[in-house]
């Protein structure tokens, strides 16, 4: 069974942003929708090595701060080159003002 | 002192090998710091400032093709064709390359039509383009893993000239859209585009190899050379402003080091270059923070330019800069110009970058 983690609280995240989480040597980006809404995914873009939460956000959209490759950060959906691997998600919920992950 | 290592500047080579082993290749690169707000400011997008400037670009391309083609056959065709030349042959390369990083618009479709045509009229072939750009920005003049180096060492001066005219250019590139269009790519193009992505650039070749057969036709047809003065020739005619400007973002600096402050160049221009190359002089800051846009780029400069050398004040000043060392390098390869950093800045690191110059030193 998959485990809640606490990522961060509500309030650490600007609207339309993304912060990184490192949790058990993993890296994840939690990111706050302009719709006020939370999402997760694993911290580094899938073409190179490229921390996801240096970069910017743009409606759905997540841009990579090293080649700009363009993933959908609610379905994680790779949108075209440089990106071609899709980025894994993670479910996640606001309980008390702090934003949790489901980690597999 | 060891003796020089000769650069292979294939990407499947020896200096392949080597910079992955050392750790050169996909390396954690300098940052100048800046906070999260400072910079997420400079890299919001917006459509409006290159909805303008394309509206002038396209307009002006059209208004100096159709004082060319009015004038065809008096003198009076020249200063339309040089205007319309380097607007097609030279500010198509800041515009390929602000839309293929997706910072000029923030509409990803307009980023898209615009990323096609430009690559159209510097017979670059988009799909491939992509890919060795992004291996640029991975790694910027890294010896065997970068596949834009300009200027290789030790340097063909002879080369380098010639460039201004597009014609090495123009021999190498029109040959390759020909060659990708009946399905072959090199090795070094296999290196940097992932194989799902092969058979688009095949197609992409072969969408513009149809257009310039066709134009061939209609030059034919109309008994004329005007189809190709308009389309294809300019990429000859009128690619020195690229060049000009183009060249000095990394001739002459180091290579195989990871901090773009040794690498790269930062030159201040004339209002009507930085039109052309759309404020790409601020390279520094380009290759640092490939986010922002080329119309914030003067703001990130001013932020950051306390940790950046002293940028060239002009491109007459970087020329005379870098011609002696380039003379230099004939002779002894390692040599090059190494910049110095401001009392204000953090100092370079030294593991990857210390070469021992004594032996240029006579």
């Amino acid at each position: 069974m998959a485990d809640w983690v606490e990522a961060c609280a509500v309030d650490d995240v600007e609207e339309e942003d993304v912060i990184r989480f490192d949790h058990g040597g993993r890296t994840f980006a939690i990111y706050r929708s302009p719709d006020d809404e939370f999402f997760a995914t694993d911290g580094f873009c899938t073409h190179e090595k490229a921390h996801l939460a240096d970069g910017l956000v743009m409606d759905d959209i997540i841009e990579c701060p090293k080649h700009n490759g363009r993933f959908n950060y609610k379905t994680g959906q790779a949108k075209g080159a440089p990106v071609c691997v899709n980025l894994q998600t993670y479910p996640v919920k606001v309980e008390a003002g702090k934003v949790m992950i489901q980690i597999a | 002192m060891a003796g020089t290592v000769k650069r292979d500047y294939s990407l499947v080579g020896e200096s392949t090998r080597r910079a992955i082993e050392t750790g050169l290749a996909s390396a954690e690169w300098y940052h100048t710091d800046v906070s999260r707000k400072a910079i997420k400011e400079l890299m919001q997008r917006s459509d409006g400032p290159a909805i303008r400037d394309t509206i002038i670009w396209v307009v002006a391309i059209l208004g100096s093709a159709a004082g060319g083609v009015y004038f065809w056959g008096t003198w009076w065709c020249v200063p339309f064709f040089f205007v319309y030349g380097v607007l097609y042959g030279s500010s198509s390369d800041s515009r390929w390359h602000e839309c293929g990083h997706g910072t000029a618009f923030r509409t990803r479709w307009m980023n898209d039509v615009v990323y096609q045509i430009a690559s159209f009229m510097l017979m670059r072939n988009p799909v491939t383009w992509r890919w060795s750009h992004a291996r640029h920005h991975t790694d910027t003049i890294i010896v065997g893993r970068d596949a834009e180096i300009a200027v290789m060492r030790p340097p063909d001066l002879l080369r380098a000239a010639l460039a201004f005219t597009g014609i090495l250019d123009f021999r190498y590139s029109l040959p390759a859209l020909v060659r990708q269009a009946f399905g072959k790519l090199t090795p070094d193009e296999k290196s940097y585009v992932p194989e799902m992505e092969q058979h688009k650039a095949v197609i992409a070749a072969r969408w513009h190899v149809a257009i310039y057969i066709a134009t061939i036709a209609l030059a034919l047809t109309m008994r004329s050379w005007v189809p190709l003065v308009i389309i294809g020739v300019p990429r000859l005619y009128g690619t020195w402003h690229m060049v000009l400007t183009g060249l000095l973002q990394h001739i002459g600096l180091a290579d195989n080091v990871i901090d773009h402050r040794l690498n790269t160049r930062t030159v201040y221009m004339n209002p009507i270059s930085r039109f052309i190359y759309w404020n790409m002089n601020y390279h520094v800051e380009h290759h640092m923070f490939p986010m922002v846009p080329y119309h914030a780029l003067p703001r990130l400069h001013e932020m950051i330019k306390h940790d950046l050398p002293e940028p060239n004040p002009s491109m007459w000043h970087a020329y005379r800069e870098v011609w002696p060392v380039l003379l230099r390098q004939l002779k002894y390869e390692d040599y090059f110009l190494k910049r110095e950093l401001p009392p204000t800045a953090r100092p370079y690191r030294g593991e990857f970058h210390e070469v021992n110059m004594s032996a240029a030193a006579e």
